[in-house]
């Protein structure tokens, strides 16, 4: 923190100015990535989110731009921690699972420790294939697979109703999901 | 149904982490040569069970710092309004997920926005007017994690 407090004075000594300036702006590309963002980023962004699977030189051949060009944006915004990463989807009904509930749970808040304890727990299911916190009437949900119903009452009974700090659960059961893309609008 | 051994499921828990990597890469990291590894992979991929890929972005950096979940009562009934809800609530560009449910609620949705006065937009001005949307109960996403399922 000292170094860029000292860094950003530097920009007001005539000769040094420039060299400030540069650091001044690297630390506010490290915490505003909005404001960096340009229009060629999010027309790759676009593209990429569209098809995952193209190579960098389809992907600036979509948005208008040489692969260099491309290699070089994309490069940066893996480094700016903007593009996190691919991760494969699995169709788990192909692996048998053909079963898919939510299970939303309230937790007792007056236990300080109960979402720390509860999601350590969650984690050791391996039928849970999503955790998610909340902020409203719903604390946890939990994305619980099953092969059937008989398997799915097996984990309710078995490995759910032991978590800790539970005090309501409610089932929602996917009956088809119509649509499923975590592309943002940009 | 497809059986996998200790090899495809290596395979699936290293791609569920990094999809973008090379067929050698992973091979070289669970013992196996490059061709048998793209070999897995492609059957695993024909199969099914590879069903692509996602891109995960940063959301909040891209300046959409709210993730809403909703759950949808249908006010009426019958084929017609299930047809009009679905065909309506899969074109709004913020909602990233939709899911036809049984329970207490008829549908999940899954929708992203720039703050909460975006939110409060999304829905009066898309949710709420879509046809046959009756009660809705809205909870805002405040963590989430993957985890790797049964492999």
């Amino acid at each position: 923190m000292r170094f860029y407090r000292g860094a950003v004075g530097l920009a007001s000594a005539a000769p040094l100015e420039f060299l400030g300036n540069m650091i001044l702006s690297c630390v506010i590309s490290s915490n505003m990535h909005i404001s960096m963002l340009d229009d060629l980023d999010r027309r790759l962004l676009r593209q990429l989110q569209a098809d995952p699977s193209l190579t960098v030189a389809e992907l600036g051949a979509r948005a208008g731009v040489s692969a260099l060009k491309a290699q070089r944006r994309i490069a940066r915004l893996q480094e700016t921690g903007v593009l996190t990463g691919q991760h494969a989807v699995i169709d788990w009904r192909a692996l048998g699972y053909a079963v898919t509930v939510s299970l939303r749970i309230t937790l007792d808040k007056t236990q300080a420790r109960a979402f720390d304890e509860f999601i350590a727990a969650a984690r050791d299911i391996a039928e849970v294939t999503e955790i998610q916190t909340f902020l409203g009437r719903v604390d946890i949900r939990l994305s619980v697979i099953a092969r059937d119903m008989g398997h799915y009452q097996q984990i309710y009974r078995e490995a759910i109703l032991t978590l800790p700090h539970m005090t309501d659960i409610e089932a929602l059961m996917t009956v088809a999901t119509l649509h499923d893309d975590e592309s943002l609008p940009l | 149904m497809i059986a996998l051994d200790d090899t495809d499921r290596a395979i699936l828990r290293a791609l569920q982490r990094d999809a973008a990597q090379s067929a050698a890469a992973l091979g070289s990291r669970i013992g196996l040569s490059q061709p048998a590894t793209w070999r897995r992979i492609k059957r695993l991929r024909d199969d099914g069970v590879l069903v692509g890929r996602r891109v995960a972005l940063n959301a909040q950096s891209l300046g959409f710092g709210v993730t809403v979940f909703l759950g949808v009562k249908l006010a009426t009934k019958g084929r017609v309004s299930l047809d009009d809800f679905e065909r309506a609530v899969v074109a709004i560009p913020e909602v990233q997920l939709v899911e036809h449910v049984l329970g207490l609620y008829d549908y999940r949705l899954r929708v992203v926005a720039r703050d909460l006065a975006d939110f409060e937009r999304v829905l009066r001005r898309r949710v709420m007017t879509l046809p046959g949307v009756g009660n809705v109960e809205a909870n805002v996403l405040l963590s989430e994690e993957r985890r790797p399922g049964p492999l």
